[in-house]
């Protein structure tokens, strides 16, 4: 018998505000416009929205500022705070409520000046015994992580690079993507360095934008205009906070949700069509190739080589350009959710993956802490 | 129902007899009496066994660099320093500083002893290379 969340809820709008720089705006006002692009993208009036689901850095309360700053009067709310991974926790929760029936009309929003309100996004907040050593976070946590994996795996810089290099082949071919300039290994090796083993080049951006979903029961997600994304599966696992507490700096949770949330889905990876993981750093797209099982633990630098996972390669990976190249505005989990919809809508443009009927999500928060893996499908894998 | 509290950090809890024995350049870990086993950072139960039944010691300073990095500043900032977790004999790991090598010139592996020093006048525990330094970890 199938999980109950299988297929129970369905994202029917989305909306977004343009990637990079929006100068003289606040991160409500990013939110705000994201949220309205969405609402029309899903046909709905803004008073239809009775569920609110939103985290941000820079207001431990955001619950309560976007209900009122957008003028709603929710009956289900939830501002779960798990860093860059909790708008993809989100699906989870807001699939809950709308199956239980706490509310009808789901709304998951986040909007963000980090480049030019100099407010980027900052690591867990709760770090006594690491912050005093001033490491450069949340950098410095994953650069950890890499110079572990390259000494027990053989793990090469250039391996490294060709995450990044990958992730812009995929922004070349998105008008939205925030940096569209050519990009090669030697670039990438030879960037302005920031914490070794990294370059800023395996760094993700820090950019504006704002990002909004409407998420419905599946019973109702083919009343709307646009074909409806169905959350086929998910599972979140978390490690630890601080750095040092992460019981296996090579292993990530992502081990225990993408088994949790492919099993609710009932299917396997071979059944994947696009894959869009949370690169806020080059180790991270090897760490969860490998802990989702598309590569044995250790092999996925030699995994990535050879444009594997860019454009025209095996598998389509970050295919908006990922953090790395198109938008990462302190948390990025919304806009890999994003990207994952649009390709299964068949509205991706020149980076659409033809036929892409089931997509897989990966959310990251804090220092490789928080995982949620998510399945989603076209209507037909229902 | 109260739960045991040593009689070692008394009315401290101990977060703050950690930072009490930093200032006397005491570098202290937990031993849970209930599983044998160490814990850092200072917490009031052992987050293996959850027993609040535990005893402050002196660490043995022996340690090993797990993970290594070095922090790039722009001259006008400062020099770079190192970033490394430090696996401690009694089997807690850390984040610290190696300072007495090139912060590039840390390797995975290298055996190093700690002592307590400062940064930006906060006490911590730092990091020397084993075989440049004899002095214990205090």
């Amino acid at each position: 018998m199938s999980h109950a969340l299988r297929g129970a809820a369905a994202i029917v709008g989305i909306g977004a505000t343009r990637f990079g720089e929006l100068p003289g705006r606040t991160h409500t006002e990013n939110m705000s416009e994201a949220v309205h692009l969405a609402l029309a993208d899903a046909g709905l009036s803004k008073d239809r929205i009775d569920g609110v689901f939103g985290a941000d850095f820079t207001d431990s309360m955001v619950g309560l500022s976007m209900t009122e700053y957008l003028g709603l009067n929710p009956k289900y709310i939830d501002s779960t705070n798990l860093g860059g991974s909790s708008f993809v926790n989100f699906l989870q929760s807001a699939a809950l409520a709308l199956h239980a029936g706490l509310c009808d009309v789901a709304l998951i929003a986040y909007g963000s000046n980090a480049r030019t309100g100099g407010r980027a996004g900052r690591g867990p907040g709760s770090v006594p015994y690491e912050t005093v050593y001033k490491p450069r976070q949340p950098i410095n946590a994953y650069a950890l992580a890499a110079s572990r994996h390259m000494h027990e795996y053989g793990t090469t810089r250039e391996q490294l690079a060709e995450v990044a290099v990958a992730a812009r082949g995929w922004a070349q071919l998105n008008p939205a993507a925030f940096m569209r300039d050519p990009l090669t290994i030697d670039d990438v090796l030879g960037a302005r360095p920031v914490v070794d083993p990294f370059t800023v080049r395996d760094c993700c951006l820090v950019t504006d934008a704002g990002a909004a979903m409407i998420m419905v029961a599946a019973d109702r997600a083919k009343d709307f205009p646009q074909k409806p994304a169905y959350l086929l599966g998910i599972g979140t696992a978390t490690t630890h906070s601080q750095i040092a507490c992460m019981p296996d700096l090579t292993v990530t949770a992502v081990a225990q949700s993408s088994p949790r949330a492919l099993a609710m889905a009932e299917i396997t990876l071979g059944d994947v069509d696009v894959v869009e993981l949370y690169d806020a750093f080059t180790i991270n797209t090897i760490l969860f190739l490998e802990d989702m099982g598309f590569c044995p633990k250790g092999e996925g630098g030699r995994f990535v080589q050879d444009g594997r996972i860019a454009p025209g390669g095996e598998l389509p990976v970050n295919t908006n350009g990922g953090g790395l190249s198109c938008v990462h505005p302190g948390m990025y989990g919304m806009f890999l959710t994003l990207e994952a919809v649009e390709q299964l809508r068949g509205q991706a443009g020149e980076r659409q993956i033809a036929g892409a009927e089931i997509s897989l999500c990966n959310g990251n928060g804090g220092l490789l802490s928080s995982q949620v893996t998510a399945v989603l499908g076209a209507e037909s894998t229902l | 129902m109260v739960t045991t509290s040593d009689e070692l950090d008394g009315a401290l809890g101990p977060d703050a007899y950690f930072a009490a024995s930093l200032a006397e350049d005491k570098f202290k870990i937990q031993h849970c009496r209930d599983c044998g086993e160490y814990f850092f950072y200072p917490r009031a139960h052992c987050p293996g066994c959850g027993s609040g039944d535990y005893e402050w010691g002196a660490a043995s300073g022996r340690g090993v660099v797990h993970a290594t990095s070095v922090v790039r500043l722009r001259p006008e900032d400062g020099a770079d320093y190192n970033i490394a977790l430090i696996d401690l004999a009694e089997g807690p790991r850390l984040m610290s500083r190696v300072v007495d090598s090139a912060p590039q010139d840390v390797r995975i592996g290298d055996d190093v002893t700690a002592f307590v020093g400062e940064i930006d006048g906060n006490r911590v525990v730092l990091f020397r290379s084993s075989d440049t330094d004899g002095k214990d970890g205090g």
